[in-house]
């Protein structure tokens, strides 16, 4: 359930609702965390859960000393209301058989807070693409049939690839096809929630590897961009573009801690 | 998918979790019997409440029963053996209640009648102090945590076997308002496990709480581990608390020597 950080429930209506799926790589949750930590966005709320492992941590986009002390937990909502965004960041992994209850009760808050649209960043096991995805750029989308006109035409006039539909079971020829996202953790189930509560949504993910994947998230968070424009991209010289975006100081120390200088 | 030094080619574990997708389909193939039969582990792994005295379960929530305005709770054998020591044997603590659970991880299949050496939690009550599971409502109440890690789940740009352990480190929930008795804990750490859930439900609820959380590099019962709580009788919570610090250095002693006794391994 939504709980707010202050005494009243902040009013999210007409605001896109940005989350990750917990998927291959994290690629989603990093994502949001460079949109949090780049557009600065203010907490406003916690998403109390038993579906997800309890953790807790110090402010992970703290900037100094002053603000490095707020406790984080596993579910936490930001808000930027001057772009009408708000983001969902979830920092663990679902316990086995909770990811359907809390899907369901997510989309619920989502629905009854009458925001205007989903958007869910995500990623899937580059080992499945077939010999088509593979030649093609790593970005897909997946829309829900309530997406409002103007955002499907928009969408469409980027010329971004649909995900394509696979073999439901890969062993049997002619299997049918379905939409099946490898990796993807929560995406497909929220995909389903969406298109049947009539949600609007919109699925960005990209095919990744496990390993370093911040390049992935920035790639992903550009792919948005290109879309949302959260950020005005400064030129169009991709690797200046990327530096725009701002990496929170949890980042630090992502592959454990310093080496003993014995080893050497 | 990755291949081994042998060419076999293995699926890689993935850091974001279980494959949902087999979960999907485990669900989609669940027969009637296998949802009961989950709806009893289910029933069967949530945690009692009961008096060990009366062997009779709590019909109300324990802070209900017994409101409080300090709720101290150490979990693992090194944060117990300091509370034990040094805070439960000044003054006189009544056994107010006990936890019981039960999980696939327990080598026993009783739910009923667990030793003390399965996962158990006692509750225990300040019969003479009424500060102390006293009369005050849940929005005076204070929450300290004690618990222990071990140094290598540490993150720092040093590398972990230069740092002094045992060393103490803290989180505290918004509403805290009292200086802590040590550093608070840096990014990138965080912590999981039953303290993240009790900080987690105190930050969301807006109670004052602190987890003191001591990085060692023995995971057994150690007297310098237990040692290292020691600045913590020196905050509000404790400071009431606790009388004679010599005498329970004494019983820290014995408690150690009685371990020691039952951990050897030919018995």
């Amino acid at each position: 359930m939504f709980v707010p950080c202050g005494d009243s429930v902040p009013d999210l209506a007409g605001f896109t609702f940005l989350m990750p799926a917990v998927s291959v790589g994290n690629v989603g949750q990093l994502a949001i965390d460079l949109i949090i930590s780049t557009l600065n966005m203010c907490k406003i709320g916690y998403f109390y859960t038993d579906c997800l492992v309890p953790m807790v941590g110090n402010n992970p986009y703290a900037t100094a000393e002053e603000n490095s002390t707020e406790l984080s937990i596993n579910a936490e909502v930001y808000s930027l209301p001057s772009k009408k965004l708000v983001a969902l960041q979830l920092r663990s992994i679902f316990i086995k058989y909770k990811s359907k209850p809390f899907c369901e009760k997510l989309l619920s808050w989502v629905k009854s807070s009458n925001c205007a649209k989903v958007i869910v960043l995500s990623s899937s096991h580059s080992y499945h693409r077939n010999d088509l995805q593979l030649r093609s750029t790593p970005f897909r989308y997946l829309l829900t049939p309530f997406l409002q006109k103007t955002v499907q035409n928009k969408i469409k006039s980027l010329n971004w690839e649909e995900m394509e539909k696979s073999p439901c079971i890969p062993e049997i020829d002619d299997s049918e096809f379905c939409i099946r996202i490898p990796g993807g953790g929560i995406t497909k189930t929220l995909y389903d929630e969406g298109c049947s509560k009539e949600i609007p949504m919109v699925v960005l993910l990209k095919f990744v590897s496990e390993g370093d994947n911040i390049p992935d998230a920035l790639g992903l968070v550009e792919y948005l961009n290109e879309w949302l424009q959260i950020i005005k991209p400064c030129c169009d010289d991709p690797t200046a573009s990327a530096l725009q975006w701002k990496m929170p100081s949890s980042w630090r120390l992502l592959f454990g801690s310093g080496l003993p200088p014995a080893l050497f | 998918m990755a291949a081994t030094f042998f060419g076999e080619v293995v699926k890689a574990p993935c850091r974001a979790g279980t494959e949902d997708q087999e979960e999907e389909e485990d669900e989609r193939r669940e027969t009637a019997e296998d949802r009961e039969v989950r709806r009893q582990l289910a029933r069967k792994r949530e945690v009692q409440l009961f008096r060990r005295q009366t062997k009779t379960s709590l019909e109300v929530s324990l802070l209900e029963k017994y409101p409080c305005s300090k709720f101290i709770i150490a979990i693992g054998n090194n944060a117990v053996a300091f509370l034990s020591s040094f805070v439960m044997n000044s003054g006189v603590w009544e056994e107010v209640g006990c936890a019981k659970l039960w999980n696939e991880w327990c080598r026993t299949t009783d739910t009923v009648h667990l030793s003390p050496t399965d996962a158990f939690c006692v509750f225990y009550h300040l019969k003479s102090n009424p500060s102390v599971f006293g009369s005050c409502p849940r929005k005076n109440m204070q929450v300290t945590v004690l618990t222990c890690r071990h140094v290598t789940d540490y993150k720092t740009a040093e590398s972990t076997s230069s740092l002094h352990s045992p060393f103490l480190k803290a989180l505290k929930t918004e509403n805290f308002k009292e200086p802590p008795c040590c550093s608070l804990l840096e990014q990138p750490n965080i912590v999981h496990d039953l303290p993240a859930a009790v900080l987690s439900y105190c930050q969301v609820w807006k109670i004052p709480a602190i987890l003191y959380l001591c990085y060692t590099d023995v995971t057994k019962l150690d007297l310098i581990t237990v040692g290292a709580f020691k600045p913590v009788l020196s905050s509000r919570s404790l400071k009431g608390l606790v009388k004679n610090i010599p005498q329970s250095t004494e019983i820290l002693k014995k408690l150690m020597t009685t371990n020691e006794i039952q951990s050897n391994i030919y018995t």
